[in-house]
């Protein structure tokens, strides 16, 4: 297979070695014009974009104009992992950050990832990968670390699904068994070349299972964009993992701060939210629990069967337990579960046993309960196909549950799907469409465009009520919501909301803290949570980080703290961790401040692109309250007793309807005035816009941004 | 499979230190208990010996497989193959995978017998199990 390769471009080079945590180098790759350059990143640039998403935006924006669509040559796919990653001794310190301009959102998206990509790509000497312009075949990169070498080859023959490709060019690019670990490979799908919600998978060898594993980049579409830029994949090969590589200011303090929540790990994990039994699914029995789990479109936050998709199901049948599943190394916390021996019953990989990397909660809520499937070996089989085909299995549980809703609604038909009978529960019509867009075939492609373009389509050929498709369609500037109903949780309807990508759980996640415990019960303590966590989670992908660590374990005396829900000794891991790495000393103060040079800064890129005011952060009024008729009257007793003690209105007498339309003004209207004081907080003005007098004080009022903003202020 | 691993009667341990001298010095050349494999601490009442079982805990959570077990049972850290995340030293039950920042991987007894042969009083005994 490699004997077909074509070598279309090779570029050498010296590998220059990491100081501080940088090498402060970005690699710069033209697929269209066969062009491989490096560029020193100025120290202004470090200073102000720290690394990871900072550095995707800065490059990114460079990379574009306003009128750049998602397909267009310039559009760059820019990923950099930050300066703490590729640290061995902390736990989740491996995460690559990839940005570009979205098929789902026509604005920037960031996605984080683990596998070994991001740290092997700074190991090789580049702190950052810019990937732009179209290839006339289908090509890979070859990024050599070892012997200093970078190509541009075609790759006529391998396959495309992520699983056999990243096993393929695991195999074509390690000499022998032993160095398959020093490899790390970018794959999309073929379902990424048919539809908007592409992923990218990145990989790591599980040298006990020994197979290539996935992980992935999964929102907005970066598949989509990789696969119409010709990109069969990218193959980053590295020297051998050592613990020094960053060349760290002060490799003490990282080793004590790492063994610190090792230990705490080891001994509090199995108590606390057993991660590394059953990974992120541990949530699935707390949303049940507490009415959030997405049912039949985000209808529901519970159902009858949802049991049937429990942890204990994951744990005692399905995932392998006893494994060491980090998606980089020193990860304790052992998330990246997976299925094993998994014999899948459909599609063109029907009787092959495989790995399935997860399924996480995100899967099993969006392809499951969303869709009103509760059968775990569905969830497991989907799973597999979106990771291999390279979708996004967040955006595919979420339009395919509006997809379904639509057709019990009679908004769509059996015509209209093909012969599809697509109603909540239906497993078989959701492999059906799965499979589909694998071939960009029947409706399934229609799907796999999103809900956004679903919309436009009900409404534009089969006459549906815009309005309505509004209401019930849970996207926000073209990208799907993640699966937490946040119905009773103003200040999530705001963390989804007011997102600079799209509704996401990656910048706020305030559900337990605001409806379990009421922890932030006035707009101003909301807007102050909006503030502090979308900023301190930004932080995570300036460094290279995943969240994880920070707060699905704690340490033992945390509730005695001043302020548990931010987990003060780990934010102070953190501070040590960059001492460790950089030799600055910061505060929490100054963590926020950095990210809100980079989340300003993306905003701003987000208006110069055509969204980020006001009207683009308003929600469907699904993620915020009753819709219809039957979702009023499910949960009647609680939405009575808000008439009466929160709005003042005597339920007696009114019909579901009148009582809609009163609860429907009142949640909006909370909704606007939270929407002044986020951004009152935020520094922006009452359009969204972030001011003049914001950005001097960040040290933002680059000469481009105020070119930006000055039309809208 | 036979286990060789290192006993201890804390009873029997007066708190010289012995051990750790010749444990630093056999593998590191010099004479520092914060690099020995076996460690000594004065209790109120007794002195505490840190030893290693070799359980194999450390085996289990290790991401490269660069612990592994020898033809006598005795865990032994390949560092070629260890990429120096000390998940060992924080899942080790007993405390006893050492970690030393002048080193860049951790290390640990391999039951070799040199504190036995150096300890007055007969509180450490290489078993074989």
């Amino acid at each position: 297979m490699r004997n077909k390769h074509k070598i279309l471009m090779e570029y050498k080079y010296k590998p220059k070695a990491l100081k501080h945590g940088y090498t402060d180098k970005m690699l710069y790759v033209n697929v269209g014009e066969n062009k491989i350059e490096e560029k020193d990143i100025p120290e202004e640039v470090k200073e102000k974009f720290i690394g990871g998403k900072g550095y995707g935006m800065r490059y990114l924006w460079d990379a574009v104009n306003p009128d750049t669509k998602w397909d267009s040559e310039e559009n760059e796919i820019v990923m950099s992992a930050g300066p703490i990653a590729g640290i061995t001794q902390y736990p989740g310190t491996g995460k690559t950050l990839v940005c570009s301009i979205s098929p789902m959102t026509d604005i920037p998206i960031d996605s984080n990832v683990g596998g070994y990509v991001g740290p092997y790509l700074k190991f090789s000497g580049w702190d950052g990968l810019e990937i732009q312009g179209k290839a006339k075949e289908d090509v890979i990169i070859v990024i050599d670390g070892i012997e200093g070498k970078i190509t541009i080859e075609t790759a006529p023959e391998e396959e495309i699904d992520g699983h056999l490709l990243g096993e393929q060019l695991t195999e074509m690019y390690a000499k022998d068994e032993h160095e398959k670990r020093q490899i790390s490979v970018i794959t999309a799908g073929t379902a990424a070349e048919h539809t908007r919600m592409g992923i990218l998978n990145f990989s790591f060898y599980d040298i006990r299972r020994k197979v290539a594993r996935l992980k992935q980049a999964g929102r907005g579409g970066l598949g989509t964009i990789l696969r119409n830029k010709k990109v069969k994949g990218v193959v980053v090969k590295s020297k051998p993992v050592k613990g020094d590589l960053n060349n760290p200011f002060d490799q003490s303090i990282i080793n004590k701060t790492g063994i610190k929540l090792h230990k705490e790990i080891a001994n509090h994990d199995h108590e606390q939210n057993n991660m590394h039994k059953i990974g992120t699914a541990a949530l699935i029995d707390t949303m049940i629990e507490f009415d959030l789990l997405p049912v039949h479109n985000f209808q529901y936050g519970t159902h009858k069967d949802a049991v049937k998709m429990g942890n204990k199901v994951f744990i005692n049948k399905y995932l392998t337990q006893g494994m060491v599943d980090g998606c980089w190394y020193g990860c304790s916390l052992a998330c990246a579960k997976a299925v094993d021996n998994f014999e899948l019953k459909t599609g063109p990989y029907k009787g092959h046993k495989v790995v399935v990397d997860g399924p996480e909660y995100e899967n099993a809520a969006g392809l499951g309960a969303n869709c009103g499937i509760f059968n775990p070996e569905t969830i497991i089989e989907l799973n597999f196909y979106c990771d291999t085909y390279g979708i996004d299995t967040i955006s595919y549980g979420t339009s395919t549950a509006f997809a379904m809703e639509c057709f019990e609604r009679g908004i769509i038909n059996k015509e209209i799907t093909g012969g599809l009978e697509l109603k909540f529960g239906n497993e078989e019509a959701s492999l059906k469409l799965i499979h589909q867009m694998s071939k960009g075939e029947g409706f399934g492609k229609v799907v796999g465009q999103g809900i956004h373009k679903m919309k436009e389509i009900f409404a534009e050929e089969h006459g549906a009520d815009p309005e309505f498709l509004f209401d019930i369609g849970t996207e926000q500037k073209g990208l799907e919501y993640a699966e937490y109903v946040c119905k009773e949780s103003l200040a999530q309807q705001g963390g989804f909301g007011f997102t600079n990508k799209g509704p996401q759980h990656d910048e706020a996640w305030l559900i337990v803290m605001d409806m379990v415990n009421n922890q932030i019960p006035t707009f101003e303590d909301k807007a102050e949570a909006l503030h502090y966590y979308p900023m301190f989670r930004t932080w995570f992908g300036l460094l290279g980080l995943c969240k994880l660590p920070w707060n699905d374990i704690v340490p033992e005396e945390n509730d005695k703290t001043d302020e548990p829900a931010k987990i003060p000794e780990h934010v102070q891991n953190y501070l040590d961790l960059y001492y460790g790495i950089t030799g600055q000393t910061i505060t929490p103060d100054d963590m926020v401040r950095q990210s809100e040079k980079v989340y300003n800064f993306q905003r701003v890129f987000n208006i110069r692109m055509g969204k980020g005011l006001r009207a683009n952060d308003k929600s469907p009024y699904r993620m915020m309250g009753p819709v219809t008729k039957e979702e009023y009257e499910s949960r009647q007793e609680r939405y009575d007793t808000q008439l009466k003690e929160k709005i003042g209105v005597d339920p007696e007498g009114k019909t579901t309807e009148e009582k809609i339309k009163i609860l429907r003004e009142f949640r909006y209207d909370q909704y606007e005035q939270l929407t002044d004081a986020v951004y009152k907080r935020r520094g922006w003005s009452s359009n969204g816009v972030p001011t003049k007098e914001k950005l001097q004080d960040l040290g933002m009022d680059l000469p481009e941004v105020l070119e930006v903003i000055e039309k809208h202020l | 499979m036979r286990v060789k691993r290192l006993v201890k009667d804390e009873s029997k341990c007066i708190g010289c230190g012995k051990c750790e001298e010749v444990c630093s010095q056999a593998y590191f050349k010099e004479k520092n208990p914060e690099k020995s494999r076996v460690r000594v601490k004065g209790m109120e009442k007794w002195n505490k010996l840190t030893i290693c079982t070799q359980c194999g805990a450390c085996m289990e959570v290790c991401p490269t497989q660069a612990l592994k077990r020898d033809k006598n049972g005795v865990v032994k850290l390949n560092k070629n193959d260890c990429v120096g995340c000390f998940m060992c030293v924080g899942f080790c039950p007993e405390d006893a995978m050492m970690q030393h920042d002048d080193e860049r991987e951790p290390f640990k007894c391999i039951a070799c017998g040199l504190c036995v042969d150096a300890c007055p009083t007969g509180a450490l005994k290489i078993i074989e199990y």
